[in-house]
């Protein structure tokens, strides 16, 4: 199966057209299911929406949820929570939808207990997880991100939105 | 001048020329002594000649000029109509149908000057047209034989794939690859000449081959042979770990494939913009071999090489798809248009009035109501607009079985009826391949030989039915035809053969269960292989192609007597009729087009069959399908007296669907669930209703 997105966020040193070498800045939203922080990388986020009422679909997965409509257009919405064997997602008021847009799967939207914030990470804050350890099936990260003192996981989205199963 | 901007408008003209030049010449066939067919003849090889002349497509002219110059003759009476004068206008058509199709992907007309058949026009001129066929044919057979040489040489120079040009990465993967001791392959695959789905064909070298190893690249893209926009044959750049002479086996495995060659594919990363340069220039001495061996092929390796130069620049089409609409079409939307306005002028001015409160409310129902009747019919104008007959797509039919006749030695005639039925522009376009599937099965495995039918008692000419027509909200196309009909123990025993059936399976199954097995995958049962079908794949394709359209096929057959195929299409796919229902809390759509009746039983009413649940409806045995249960929908209320059942019919089998509550009737705008939610089959998609909330649309096809 093709790779949905590149995540192995930009390389370290970019040579730019004029020579000049600059380090990459990647941006991350910072989301929360339980206690522990999560990272996304901002260029596959599309839109954050409320928490709404989701159309079950029968006879899938368990951790697909369903569909919602966001603005006429009918996207499906699935529960990290779920597919990475945490309990099941208790419905706040800071529970929100982001919608991630993704080249051949079109949008999907995944529910997160919580957003925090929007974080700037350089390559030498994140400690990438070494290969081995990506192909496990339990395994949603590609690295740790390390941010005022606090750690951020920073979601794999091929992991967390494909079955590891079945590629 | 420029005449860039008529294109569009000459493309169109030239279509509707050549398919009346084709049906008149059909015609001219039959009754050789018609004058209205020969001046109508006359007129539209004259406009034809005029317009190509305009555009500066001058091999075009040529071609049409000696053509006028043939029925000029014949309208004259200087010469008489002949068979074989019939088979080289055909022809002529063919090539000026080449050009055409040269000239809506890169505006040019291409470089075949089509000289043998220029000269065979010629010499019916000049009387001696018994001589013509043969020396045309001669020619013919000379320069497809010079094709094939070509082919052969560049074969041996192995060369067609290295025309693949690879990207930086992609010559990084390739390099990689071999340094863990794989190896990478060009490989060049030719499709037959008379292959009719050359994108399944290409689908399943792609399968084939990466069974063994990882398709890097293709040539053109994997999208574009998807759709078909290639010739004859591609290329392809695979990983792989086995030997060449495996992959290419493995390529030419798959049926209707000529041949496929390849070679290891060195890569140097470092000189990457050289050999690019050379490989260009390889890939222009092959374009002979790249184009189709057609009869009229005339070979001009220079010219041919110029062509080449254009190609790259006009990948895509030139000229968009367009649908011709008739002036009071546009005129009814637009009328529809402005009374949407008025309606939304009225309704901004009650809201802004703030007068009596209760007169406000009614003379706002009012205008839901109007708003409703101008949206119901705008949507009704839209759609018929975008409907076009299918008399576009039977229209090339009679040339077709004519020319199967002559291929098969069989006597046939085809019969059309309502050529004029409209369908959704897309489903036009879609349907026919399908058709023409069906046609050529009932040309060749229907209809029996002509010696076969006498013995039968049948007359000797096979006729072969093609009818069209509305039936409610759907259109019925049936290909019928008055011959063999299908042997239920043949295609039993085929199926137990290749095991597709156990022979206890085959024992309980009923005849149109059996012969349902013929849309099965690679099930044929030719005989013989022929040269127009019997090769197993067709009856798949035709039904999953109709399938994809929303559209159903079945057939009716009778041993010794014919068969009829009938496919149903939807009218429109976006907006479809549906009933509302209620089933735990959920909402669900299902389309008013699959719905019988709806029931209301008793508890009582319900009986049980092999312990599963069935209705006695006036006499007809109904099996029922707990909608809950089958969708898991969690349900709280116990049971209640009167059951809701809704009647839904597939073919001839019916079932009943248990529900809580009924809604109502309502349009609904079909939206898909997308890729990523696939696995669900009972749901064929979803809608969004007036509140904003999402409901699906249940797939009753599937719970029968």
């Amino acid at each position: 199966m093709d790779k949905l997105t590149e995540n192995t966020a930009p390389a370290v040193i970019n040579n730019n057209e004029d020579g000049y070498t600059a380090v990459e800045i990647t941006q991350f939203i910072v989301v929360k299911f339980g206690e522990e922080q999560y990272g996304i990388d901002i260029k596959y986020v599309d839109n954050i929406v409320r928490m709404q009422h989701i159309t079950r679909i029968p006879k899938v997965s368990n951790y697909i949820k369903g569909v919602i409509n966001l603005r006429g257009e009918v996207v499906p919405v699935m529960s990290v929570r779920l597919k990475m064997d945490l309990s099941e997602d208790v419905e706040t008021k800071a529970t929100r939808i982001i919608i991630l847009k993704l080249d051949q799967l079109g949008n999907i939207g995944i529910l997160v207990d919580e957003v925090k914030e929007v974080v700037n990470l350089e390559e030498a804050q994140i400690e990438r997880v070494s290969y081995d350890a990506r192909d496990d099936v339990s395994n949603f990260i590609f690295g740790i991100g390390k941010y005022e003192g606090g750690l951020i996981s920073l979601l794999d989205l091929d992991a967390v939105v494909l079955d590891k199963e079945m590629i | 001048m420029d005449v860039s901007q008529y294109l569009e408008i000459f493309i169109d003209e030239t279509k509707e020329h050549l398919q009346s030049l084709n049906t008149q010449i059909l015609n001219l066939e039959q009754e050789p002594e018609n004058e209205d067919t020969i001046n109508e003849i006359f007129r539209a090889a004259h406009s034809l000649k005029g317009m190509a002349g305009t555009m500066g497509y001058k091999r075009m002219q040529t071609l049409t000029h000696d053509m006028e110059n043939v029925f000029s003759e014949v309208r004259n009476g200087n010469i008489k109509v002949k068979a074989n004068m019939i088979d080289i206008l055909f022809q002529c058509l063919d090539a000026l149908e080449e050009y055409l199709d040269c000239i809506q992907s890169s505006a040019d007309e291409g470089t075949n000057d089509n000289e043998p058949l220029i000269r065979a026009l010629n010499e019916i001129l000049s009387g001696n047209a018994e001589n013509v066929q043969e020396e045309a044919k001669a020619s013919a057979e000379n320069v497809s034989g010079e094709v094939k040489e070509d082919i052969e040489e560049t074969v041996e120079e192995g060369t067609e794939w290295t025309g693949i040009k690879l990207h930086d990465t992609e010559k990084t993967v390739i390099g990689k690859a071999v340094s863990q001791g794989k190896k990478a392959y060009g490989l060049t695959v030719y499709v037959q000449e008379s292959c009719i789905l050359k994108a399944a064909r290409a689908f399943l070298v792609f399968k084939a081959v990466e069974e063994l190893g990882e398709i890097i690249v293709s040539d053109p893209s994997a999208q574009d042979i998807e759709d078909e926009k290639f010739e004859s044959s591609f290329n392809i750049v695979v990983i792989s770990d086995a030997s060449l002479s495996e992959i290419v086996k493995a390529a030419q495995s798959v049926s209707e494939i000529e041949k496929a060659v390849g070679g290891v594919l060195k890569v140097d990363p470092q000189s990457a913009a050289k050999p690019e340069v050379q490989e260009e220039k390889e890939g222009k001495d092959e374009e002979p071999s790249e184009d189709t061996p057609t009869v009229q092929q005339s070979v001009v390796s220079a010219p041919a090489a110029a062509k080449q130069e254009k190609k790259p620049a006009a990948n895509k089409p030139v000229v968009n798809r367009t649908v011709r609409v008739d002036i009071e079409k546009l005129d009814s939307l637009m009328n529809l248009v402005s009374e949407l306005i008025i309606a939304k002028n009225s309704l901004v001015s009650i809201s802004a009035g703030g007068g009596n409160e209760s007169v406000d409310n009614m003379a706002f129902n009012d205008q839901i109501e109007y708003l409703e009747s101008v949206t119901t019919n705008l949507h009704e104008s839209v759609m018929k607009v975008r409907m076009v007959p299918i008399e576009s797509v039977v229209q090339k039919f009679p040339r077709m079985i004519r020319d199967l006749q002559k291929k098969l030695g069989k006597k046939m005639e085809l019969y059309m009826t309502g050529e004029e039925t409209e369908l959704d522009r897309t489903v036009v376009d879609e349907i026919g391949d399908p058709l023409m599937h069906l046609l050529r099965n009932a040309a060749d495995h229907g209809l029996e030989s002509a010696q076969v039918r006498k013995e039968r008692g049948k007359p000797e000419v096979g006729s072969i039915h093609l009818d069209a027509y509305q039936d409610g909200n759907n259109v019925i196309i049936e290909v019928s035809d008055d011959g063999g009909g299908i042997d239920a123990k043949t295609v039993k025993q085929k199926a137990i053969e290749r095991g597709v059936i156990s022979a206890e399976q085959a024992e309980n199954m009923s005849e149109k269960e059996i012969i349902n097995l013929l849309f099965l995958p690679s099930f044929s049962t030719a005989k013989e292989v022929t040269d127009v079908s019997g090769r197993g794949v067709g009856l798949d394709v035709v039904k999953s192609k109709i399938e994809a359209l929303s559209g159903e096929v079945d057939v009716r057959t009778k041993y010794g007597v014919g068969s009829t195929w009938s496919i149903c299409l939807p009218l429109t796919l976006a907006i479809i009729q549906a009933l509302m229902v209620v089933v735990g809390n959920e909402k669900y759509a299902i389309s008013l087009n699959s719905i019988d009746t709806i029931e209301n039983i008793t508890k009582e009413d319900i009986k049980y069959v092999q312990a599963k649940e069935v209705i006695n409806l006036r006499g007809i045995v109904i099996p029922l399908v707990r909608l809950d249960e089958m969708l898991d929908i969690y349900k709280e209320k116990d049971e209640e007296e009167d059951i809701v059942v809704v009647i839904v019919r597939k073919g001839d089998k019916q079932v009943g669907l248990v529900v809580d509550e009924l809604i109502g009737q309502q349009e609904i705008v079909i939206k898909s669930l997308g890729k990523y939610i696939n696995k669900c089959k009972f749901i064929s998609g979803a809608t969004i209703l007036g509140d904003g909330e999402v409901a699906l649309i249940l797939d009753t096809n599937a719970m029968i």
